[in-house]
């Protein structure tokens, strides 16, 4: 049995327990200790900028350009924090709570409260940073709703906050930078984590530009790598997103936690066709104001316009008036999913459903109206009028939806359906965000720690800023403290030269293949393999499959992937090799971890186990638990259990309705 | 919105690698649907190359959602291609018909060199950032987030700054390869926030000294950074700038 390390006593003074009592490390002791950050998204930005502040020497890594550009950079909608601001009843335990329920009852209390606890801070440091948030007119900060919540917690910037959360982060890493207690190295990709007596000891990076292998050394080594959605090749992430770095932690000893809990968003602009190459969201911000539905009619031609009000079917209000458009996002997309194949899809595919601001824009207009002490106005100024403020909230998008389709949002309901976004599961931690590896932590979306089987929307953000913010700083300090008196190990060690061999030869390996497919030709098979069979519904019969499926695929790569170019030089084909490499060993772990959990939960959705109703039916007495795997090698896992313990929220049948 | 397919022309700079002179080469793109993004129909020609034995173009991208601002193509003589206020991989095809010849080039700067075909090294603006474009507040620093309310106005057109999605049009577009729109927006965004104002004067002194340091042109007010910038960040950015830098050289107590 995993233990957690949670700190004893009650739920809502741990966290200041354990920071009234962790071990600390003085400044002069904290100047010779090195730690490596790998991945510079809010997580990576925001912890080594952090622990350069205390005074670390930190070496940061990532594979993009620059840091400001790692995928944090996309999110759009908001950052959730319990400030009750809004006088609407919130509190760290509502925040604590719906967290908890809304990952269906799969996360660990003491994390998610703690995580409820810093909320506020986040907002703090970002606002002191120049974070831009939005608003009202009397200069204070401006709220919204997200799903899976009653309250108005979610700050903003139009649909852009994680821009702005991720350049005030980059900012002070920069501000590190320059103070020379940070070192930056972009366009490094890490291979390989260096080992020495059970202790993450450094890694072996390689320069992208020049295809040189570096190794680092670091009495510690943060994967700070964001999340392995693109392993279903068709995804909200960014090209380059990978689980490469956090899969060589797994090789190297690390537990992966609950694998195959999958986020799939329901708002994201549909597949176009097979030269297809990602998905692009559409902020869950706008279920505040659009109203999703179909025709009542099955294999409804006509135009949206052209359907009347009566033969409209806001299956979301009408399934779960409680909580209407704004359930959460696992709930959302089953329900389109169940539209659509039940034959009430839209569009020439009729895979999608409508978004719908007509109401909202009349809604807003009539407001803006009355605010400007207009009357008697007609009905083509109010929607004018409605456009404008809609604009304001959500301009970026619907031009972004405009410029993909070709179709005018603020015309014509927009077409949505459900894509792979977000995953929360990931590298196991405890309560320190420490991995299985002493010296090794994960922080951010590469861990697998507070959401549970599915992550409430604006909830990211604040997962990860508050991880490398106000989390690592104190749980870094508590194994650092013991590591004083071991000086920088010198990268000549043994123990280098053989992670830096074993990279080697793998490169050596992809480069001498020469065979006949493009990388993305696997990485398209796989996403396939992966969309049918452990997507959106799961069963036992297909996992079953796909494992066979991806064992073949991956047989096939070894054989017959082409890779142009050379390994010493800048050569993109080979990074993206190396990281459809990884994929295809977690891609069957994923439905090895799928199949193993013979439940529904959250976004994990076994067709087996499920209400009359068709809604996720846990099995609390048989999975209450993490799913932990070890890495024996390519197809061999051993499953070791993290038993879920409820002292505050008692687990039940969760309920939006 | 009518679908329609294509056959195109390019003539992409292929360029080994920093020290390689570089050359055009023409290839041609067949089949090419118009609902594709110009990125997408990039991965269309490199996989045609690769299953060609040949190498593939390489260029910059990530994110393929206009945020990141990793893409950075010139596309007939344009920063970004011939869409007003959009990414490199937000233009999609049906900005072209069937035909039609298309040139597509690197940023051109000398503050930022080639690394291999259309991709270049844009950490010039990384280290300009380093001089100063940040509010020095350690982790833990903060009041409460309301404490200092902000005018709507002001926060509104820090936050219209705060767009710049640091991907370097403004620096091709400039016939001086000057980075002033990139600067001006970090320094409004800060300059315009209380939170800003205590290193308003430093911040602007150095952050221009970096820029010239990196070799970027002055600005002559043409107005080509505005016009290709794919966020539509605002000139008169570049006219608080200019007070900022001239309040600060006037007002320095150093």
């Amino acid at each position: 049995m995993l233990n957690a390390k949670i700190p004893a006593g009650p739920l809502n003074t741990k966290w200041e327990n354990y920071k009234g009592h962790c071990k600390l490390v003085n400044p002069a002791n904290k100047r010779n200790l090195e730690i490596i950050v790998i991945g510079t998204g809010l997580a990576g930005a925001s912890a080594a900028a952090s622990l350069g502040e205390l005074g670390y020497k930190v070496k940061a890594f990532c594979f993009q350009d620059s840091p400001r550009r790692a995928h944090s950079i996309a999110a759009q909608g908001g950052i959730n924090a319990a400030k009750n601001y809004q006088n609407d009843g919130d509190s760290v335990y509502r925040l604590f709570y719906d967290t908890v329920k809304g990952g269906d009852y799969r996360a660990r209390e003491a994390n998610v409260h703690r995580l409820a606890e810093v909320s506020g801070n986040i907002i703090d440091q970002c606002v002191a940073q120049g974070v831009p948030f939005a608003r009202e007119y009397g200069g204070l900060l401006s709220n919204r709703s997200f799903g899976g919540t009653q309250v108005q917690r979610t700050f903003y910037a139009a649909g852009q906050t994680g821009q702005q959360l991720l350049l005030g982060a980059y900012s002070a890493l920069e501000r590190q930078v320059a103070l020379g207690n940070v070192t930056m190295y972009s366009r490094h990709e890490m291979l390989d984590i260096v080992k020495i007596d059970g202790k993450a000891r450094g890694i072996i990076a390689r320069d992208l530009i020049s295809g040189k292998l570096e190794r680092h050394f670091g009495h510690a080594v943060l994967i700070c790598s964001g999340g392995y959605g693109n392993v279903f090749y068709l995804s909200t992430n960014a090209m380059g997103s990978n689980v490469t770095a956090a899969w060589k932690a797994t090789q190297n000893g690390a537990f992966f936690a609950n694998p195959c809990f999958t986020q799939i968003h329901p708002t994201c602009i549909p597949v176009s066709g097979d030269h297809q190459s990602k998905l692009t969201l559409m902020s869950e911000s706008l279920r505040n104001d659009g109203r999703i539905w179909v025709p009542k009619k099955k294999d409804d031609n006509r135009k949206a316009s052209d359907i009347p009000e009566d033969e409209r079917d806001y299956y979301l209000e009408r399934r779960y008036p409680a909580f209407g458009n704004l359930v959460p996002r696992d709930v959302a997309s089953r329900a389109a999913k169940e539209r659509c194949d039940a034959g009430y899809g839209v569009g020439t595919s009729k895979q999608a459903v409508y978004l719908d601001f007509a109401a909202a824009i009349e809604r807003y207009g009539t407001i803006e109206a009355s605010k400007r002490q207009m009357h008697g106005v007609s009905k083509e100024e109010i929607i004018k009028l409605g456009k404008e403020v809609v604009a304001e909230k959500y301009g970026n998008l619907f031009d972004m939806y405009a410029k993909i389709t070709g179709e005018n949002p603020y015309e014509t309901p927009m077409r949505i359906y459900p894509a792979v976004h977000y995953t929360m599961g990931g590298l196991w931690v405890d309560y320190e965000l420490q991995t299985t590896v002493p010296g090794l932590y994960s922080l951010g979306e590469a861990n697998f720690s507070d959401h549970g089987a599915n992550r409430l929307g604006a909830s990211a953000l604040m997962q990860g800023l508050a991880d490398g913010y106000f989390v690592i700083p104190y749980t870094i300090g508590n194994y650092l403290a013991d590591e004083i008196r071991t000086k920088a190990i010198p990268t000549d060690h043994p123990a280098f030269a053989e992670a830096e061999s074993k990279v080697r030869d793998r490169i050596a390996k992809l480069m001498s293949i020469k065979g006949t497919k493009s990388v993305d030709y696997f990485h398209k098979k796989l996403g396939k393999i992966m969309w049918d069979k452990c997507g959106m519904a799961r069963n036992e019969q297909g996992l079953k499959e796909a494992i066979e499926e991806i064992k073949a695929l991956r047989a096939d790569f070894y054989k017959d992937v082409r890779i142009p170019g050379d390994a010493n030089e800048f050569n993109p084909e080979l990074e993206k090799a190396g990281r459809v490499a990884d994929f295809l060993e977690l891609g069957e772990l994923m439905c090895i971890d799928a199949l193993n959990r013979r439940e529904s939960c959250g976004g994990h959705f076994r067709e087996e186990s499920q209400t009359e109703e068709g809604e996720a039916k846990r099995d609390d007495e048989n999975f209450s638990y993490v799913a932990a795997w070890e890495y024996k090698g390519p197809s061999d896992y051993v499953l070791h259990k993290e038993e879920l313990v409820f002292e505050e929220v008692k687990p039940t049948q969760r309920s939006y309705k | 919105m009518e679908h329609y397919n294509m056959n195109l022309t390019l003539k992409v700079w292929r360029q080994k690698n920093k020290n390689d002179q570089g050359r055009f080469e023409t290839l041609q793109a067949k089949n090419i649907s118009s609902e594709m993004s110009f990125l997408e129909m990039f991965d269309v020609v490199n996989e045609e190359l690769i299953n060609e034995g040949k190498e593939p173009i390489a260029f910059d991208h990530d994110c393929r959602e206009g945020i990141c601002g990793m893409c950075s193509m010139h596309i007939n003589g344009r920063a970004h291609g011939p869409w007003e206020g959009t990414t490199t991989c937000q233009l999609h095809m049906r900005a072209f018909k069937d035909g039609d010849t298309i040139v597509v080039e690197p940023w051109r700067a000398g503050a930022f060199p080639v690394l291999k075909d259309l991709t270049v090294d844009r950490s010039a603006f990384d280290r300009i950032i380093e001089a100063g474009g940040y509010v020095s507040v350690n982790t833990g620093n903060a009041q409460d987030a309301n404490n200092i309310p902000v005018e709507k106005h002001k926060a509104d057109l820090a936050f219209a700054a705060a767009a710049c999605i640091g991907c370097g049009a403004c620096v091709a577009a400039c016939k001086n390869s000057s980075a002033m729109l990139f600067v001006s927006a970090k320094v409004s965004q800060l300059a315009l926030l209380p939170q800003g104002h205590p290193e308003r004067r430093t911040r602007a002194l150095n952050m221009v000294a970096q820029m010239d340091k990196e070799g970027f042109g002055s600005c002559t007010n043409t107005g080509a950074c505005e016009a290709e910038c794919p966020k539509e960040i605002s000139l008169t950015n570049i006219a608080r700038l200019n007070r900022e830098f001239i309040n600060a050289g006037f007002t320095s107590e150093k």
